[in-house]
């Protein structure tokens, strides 16, 4: 029980915002400001958690350029149910929880205008916290589930009581979107869960499932064989059911967890049974959870929750929200949707493609035609979102290209890192949009102009944020960007032209805005004596934001050598099960009929 | 050989009652106790100095004592079936856990209706024999064994809930419930012992598990081909259907729910729990005896692993070109001709009969009850239009149990532990909210939704607590609410075939149509502005404390389910065996 074990470090790190929110509760009446306090305080201390994975060679880091999990432990949760406590940290996840962690900070520090029930705010906030937090780390398919459900009250109530005139709507709207997607999950989740089999799997893949622990460099073999004896419930069960020789009557030996199912679906054909109207089951458990992750991201047509619950939130959790709540949707697709279901993605591939192209051009036409200033960031998201989507969908590892996983590897990479810009910019442009709300209490933008020459550090930083939400050379978001456009062009030149046709409206929409608010002569619009310089406080939130955004765009690299190695191994086991796909297409032979798995009708 | 005489069986009956019924049956034995001296207690000198509630509540607690079995929960593991009272009522694993369960509800039933002083001095003794009486009467539904037993149970449980409907004296709405309730009660009581008759008639018995033999006897399917068995046959199927009528009504299943809002309104809030959660458990598990009792002989239960699973393979393999790839595969491709497999065996027709009579019901039954739920601006009637739904998807674990009884009996008993577990965590969650409703009735004299709003800032306990129950109820995790619908659905999908696919489907979505009516009280006590008609609110400590202590496990069990559903998994271990 140290700090050093990655049971205890990764725990803490979650549910230490959940406990303070505990304690939070039990305290006693104290001057909002101390709750306030207190709340910045987790958060601080949970981002300094988070930075403690950068100390290189310390008992608990995080190592740049390793693909495979770290951190990982497992422990039973509820074993009747066959769910697990499972966690770990890859390329994928940890720049995801730093930014998660990194964002709460900002916000709290942002949510001091708020006054009204400062005590329950706090509370909720710290609960969102957990939640996110959780997500990103779970590796149990419940348990992400289960997390992912965590947020959702915490953000109706955030919402609806410290939101805008509307936010009673925005607030049940978000509600209702995303539980609708997360019930499509659980069926899919069910379905998966149905259909797995962990004697299916071999020694080296149970290994990489982290159900059998190795030593680093130690033989998979032999701690296969020990594990099988040892006294975890798990491995018992596995050895009574393995017992069965006859294989018709072999049970199955189910589970959540995230890594097997992923082993399961790129190495085994239990996923490839016809679930309902001739498609397979990967393929509905495929579309299930890709409806609900899109809810999240969110892209057309499934994003009308979106602008009503970013201009209702307050200015925080507008940031949260934009920030993190978004990137949920794209980290579910990369972690879950695709290695899960290859075949099913394999298919359906261009619709995905479809998906984000669409979000991409209509999000920054809808962006263009806004007068709400918060409303035109919103749809600007679903744009920027877009991007994700396109680059996570570019299967462009085909037999055309010989099976060169290099331009998917730069999408995947590049909808990787449009989700941290993403997160970056966008929280940067709604605290920015935030900061003139709280002076003028009107965000319309037809009424702003001249404020450079009233806030003039304000607009120096704002310009610069909303700069590298537009893409600009240089700052964060134009990594992603090229990096998705490129990749597109070698799956398909229509979809490429029009992506990086996109690239004009965001120009457009946001120079547009720029000129509105920010040029002109002078402020004509109500609330003119309010608008004093930026205070200490927000310069603290909006400097650090513009100084990642930059650093990022300038040194890509540094975000890119702690992601890039996961993305691209998992880049690479898809390409590898493409290629095996489409020759056992075109051999028609059944799967894991060469390397002796038994293919027949296996039953529990 | 000894001749049998009049003697011999006197003393045979005497025997197996006194040595092998009575020791089962010492916790009902307890409650008659206490029935007795409430009710005689006040002729005695000073008798009536001794509070009723204390007597009942001592008596409740001496029966829920006595419930436990003294081998300890873990010699459920091997107890085996009983029938107790030459065939009347049989003493398993699963009674012994449903009778567990509705003392320790009663107990902290009597604690509420004595915090909410529904049970004053005066009237204490009456109000507490018959909520003990209708207790009696639903440890003998959940154990019954015998159609008498049956009707008897439902009878001695719904007669004093009639009663309780009404406890309220001067009020009109209050005797309004209980007169339509019992008008309700004995109409469909009248049909049910009608179909009773019926099957008796033609069966020759009344015993669940003879009555079962000679159903299988019977040979269905051949029947079906003479004209003469068909009508033997639509003579059982009416009689199943009427049968069934009494068990919805008991259950509030869509169509025979309409007595339960109007109740629910007119009676009291503490009277709302005690139906909403006894009565519904108790009903609950009579249906599944019915089930299980009608749809299966002990010699065709198939063995743990299946007896019949080569034939579904061979099937399979000849059936399609093409190499069956999996498990399911097989399984889907056998069943294909099959919308509802319930295994095979002469009594599969029964099965079948009752599965999709019972699934149907139950996806009607939810879905209306948590659209109904939405015009509701009373809460109780809210909350009777949630229990009318949750009954639905509680009956959906039972389809499921019985559709999987014939073919795999551990998928089976997953899907009733699934069924105790929902029924378990749904005790907590009704309990703590229709407790919040009787004591917010108590301080505001309204159970008008909108009368709710802005509690938070007056008694922020009882109005996150209370949220916390309405989101279990929605089936979120990390709430209690959240891991019994898990295990239902996961019940469903393991029965497979077309109609518990879209059973499957249907329960999933209920979940997001449920989400809209509770939050909106959710939404009204934490967001919503004060109305101004409302005084100050706040509850006393031994209320407040009453609320936690109930909707504390809401949450606790939602962290931690896993010794709640060992327990439940021990309840069924020997079930259909």
């Amino acid at each position: 029980m140290t700090l050093s074990d990655p049971k205890v470090y990764l725990s803490l790190l979650v549910f230490l915002p959940a406990l303070a929110a505990l304690v939070l509760a039990l305290l006693p009446r104290l001057a909002d400001e101390s709750y306030k306090l207190i709340s910045l305080a987790v958060t601080i201390f949970v981002f300094i958690l988070t930075l403690g994975f950068f100390r290189s060679g310390a008992p608990i880091d995080f190592e740049a350029g390793v693909a495979e999990m770290q951190n990982l432990f497992n422990i039973d949760w509820i074993p009747s149910f066959g769910i697990q406590y499972f966690m770990a940290l890859d390329g994928i996840s940890f720049p995801l929880v730093v930014l998660t962690a990194f964002l709460s900070m900002l916000a709290m520090a942002a949510s001091w205008p708020i006054n009204k029930h400062v005590k329950g705010y706090c509370i909720l906030f710290l609960l969102l916290e957990t939640g996110m937090l959780g997500v990103f780390m779970a590796l149990d398919f419940f348990l992400f589930y289960v997390f992912w459900e965590v947020m959702l009250l915490p953000m109706y109530f955030l919402i609806g009581v410290w939101g805008g005139p509307r936010r009673e709507y925005a607030a049940i709207k978000f509600f209702l979107y995303t539980l609708v997607g997360s019930v499509l999950m659980l069926i899919a989740i069910l379905m998966l869960y149905f259909n797995s089999d962990l004697t299916r799997l071999d020694a080296q893949q149970l290994a990489d499932a982290g159900i059998v622990s190795t030593a680093k460099g130690g033989d998979v073999e032999q701690a296969f064989s020990a594990w099988k004896s040892s006294k975890a419930p798990l491995a018992q069960k596995y050895t009574e059911i393995t017992q069965e020789a006859d294989l018709t009557q072999r049970k199955q030996l189910h589970t959540f967890n995230i890594l097997a199912l992923q082993q399961m679906g790129q190495h085994t054909d239990l996923f490839d049974g016809v679930a309902l109207w001739g498609k397979s089951i990967q393929w509905w458990a495929f579309l299930l959870l890709f409806i609900g992750f899109v809810i999240k991201v969110p892209s057309v047509p499934l994003h009308t929750w979106l602008p009503d619950a970013h201009v209702e939130a307050p200015t925080p959790i507008s940031m949260i929200l934009a920030g993190i709540l978004l990137k949920m949707g794209g980290y579910g697709i990369l972690r879950i949707c695709y290695p899960i279901c290859p075949d099913a993605g394999y298919d359906m591939a261009y619709f995905v493609c479809f998906v984000g192209v669409l979000s991409m051009v209509y999000g920054a036409f809808a962006a263009l035609a806004q007068k709400d200033f918060k409303r035109m960031v919103a749809y600007s998201s679903v744009s920027h979102m877009g991007y994700v989507v396109l680059g996570l969908g570019v299967w462009s590892a085909v037999a055309d290209t010989g099976y060169n996983p290099d331009y998917w590897k730069m999408g995947a990479n590049g909808a990787m890192f449009q989700m941290i810009a993403h997160g970056i910019s966008s929280a940067g442009m709604f605290f920015m949009v935030g900061v003139i709300y709280d002076r003028v209490h009107h965000r319309d933008l037809e009424k702003f102009g001249g404020l450079f020459a009233k806030m003039p550090v304000y607009s120096g930083l704002a310009v610069g944020i909303f700069f590298a939400g537009l893409g600009l050379p240089g700052l964060c978001g134009f990594i992603g960007e090229v990096l998705v456009v490129l990749s597109v062009w070698k799956y398909s030149y229509a979809l490429a032209v029009i992506s990086a046709a996109v690239v004009i409206l965001t120009a457009g929409y946001i120079l547009w805005a720029i000129q509105r608010v920010y040029l002109g002569a002078e402020y004509k619009g109500p609330h003119g004596e309010a608008l004093t310089p930026i205070t200490m406080r927000e310069l603290s939130i909006a400097v650090p934001l513009l100084v990642l955004a930059i650093v990022f765009g300038v040194y890509p690299t540094s975000l890119l050598n702690y992601m890039q190695p996961s993305v691209d191994l998992q880049i690479d086991r898809l390409a590898a099960w493409t290629e095996e796909h489409d020759n056992r297409v075109t051999a028609t032979k059944p799967l894991g009929a060469e390397d002796g798995q038994v293919a027949d009708a296996w039953h529990r | 050989m000894q001749p049998v005489t009049l003697q011999h069986i006197v003393d045979s009956l005497i025997g197996n009652t006194l040595e092998g019924s009575l020791p089962f049956f010492r916790p009902e034995l307890a409650l008659c106790a206490t029935i007795v001296v409430l009710l005689f207690v006040r002729i005695f000198k000073g008798g009536e100095y001794i509070p009723s509630f204390f007597i009942a509540l001592v008596g409740s607690i001496t029966a829920l004592v006595l419930a436990f079995p003294v081998e300890g929960i873990e010699s459920w593991m091997t107890m085996p079936r009983q029938e107790i009272f030459t065939g009347m009522l049989v003493y398993d694993s699963l009674t012994a856990f449903i009778r567990i369960f509705l003392l320790s509800f009663v107990v902290l039933f009597i604690v509420l209706s004595r915090l909410t002083g529904i049970a004053d001095a005066k009237d204490g003794q009456d109000y507490y024999v018959l909520v003990l009486g209708a207790t009696l009467g639903m440890c003998i539904m959940a154990s019954s064994n015998h159609m008498m037993m049956l009707f008897m149970g439902v009878e001695m449980a719904s007669v004093p809930s009639y009663v309780l409907a009404g406890i309220v004296k001067g009020r009109q709405r209050s005797s309004e419930a209980a007169l339509k309730y019992v008008i309700y009660g004995a109409g469909t009581a009248g049909v049910m012992l009608y179909g009773i008759s019926l099957l008796t008639g033609i069966l020759g018995s009344a015993h669940l598990p003879t009555m079962a033999a000679s159903l299988a006897d019977l040979d269905i399917p051949n029947l079906l081909t003479s004209a003469e068995g068909r009508l033997t046959v639509m003579v059982l199927v009416l009689g199943g259907l009427m049968l069934g009528v009494g068990l919805a009504f008991k259950l509030s299943a869509v169509p025979f729910h309409f007595w339960c809002p109007d109740v629910f309104e007119g009676a009291s809030a503490e009277v709302d729990a005690f139906l909403s959660v006894a009565s519904k458990a108790a009903a609950l598990v009579l249906l599944l005896r019915v089930g299980a009792g009608l749809g299966m002989v002990h010699e065709e239960l198939p063995v743990a692993n299946g007896a019949d699973r080569p034939a579904a393979i061979a099937v399979a393999s000849s059936g399609s070109s093409t190499p069956a790839h999996n498990a399911v595969l097989a399984t889907q491709v056998a069943e294909s001709s099959d919308a509802t497999p319930v295994g095979g065996g002469p009594l599969s027709p029964v099965r079948r009969f009752f599965v999709v009579l019972v699934s149907i019901m139950a996806i009607v039954t939810c879905t209306f009850g948590n659209l109904a739920a939405y015009g509701q601006t009373n809460i109780k009637r809210m909350l009777a239009y949630s229990t009318i739904a949750h009954a639905g998807f509680m009956m959906m674990a039972i389809a499921a149990a019985i559709a999987l009884a014939g073919r795999d009996v551990a998928d089976a008993r997953t899907a009733v532990s699934a069924l105790l577990l929902y029924i378990s965590l749904y005790l907590f969650m009704n309990l703590s909210a229709f407790a919040v409703v009787a004591f917010l009735r108590n301080e505001m004299h309204s159970e008008e939704i909108a009368d709710y709003g802005g509690l938070i800032r007056t008694s922020p306990l009882t109005a996150v607590m209370m949220t916390a129950v309405l989101v279990s109820l929605i089936g979120l995790p990390p709430l209690a609410g959240f891991w019994p619908k898990l295990r239902v659905l996961q019940a469903l999908y393991t029965a497979g075939g077309p109609l518990m696919i879209f059973v499957f489907v249907a329960a999933a979505v209920n979940t997001a149509i449920a989400l809209v009516y509770y939050l909106r009280v959710a939404k009204a006590m934490c967001i919503d502005p004060e109305p101004d008609t409302r005084g100050e609110v706040s509850l006393g400590f031994l209320p407040a404390a009453f609320i936690f202590v109930v909707s504390v496990p809401v949450v606790i069990f939602g962290i931690l389910p896993g010794p709640l559903a060992d327990w439940t998994d021990l309840a069924v271990s020997q079930l259909f065996s």
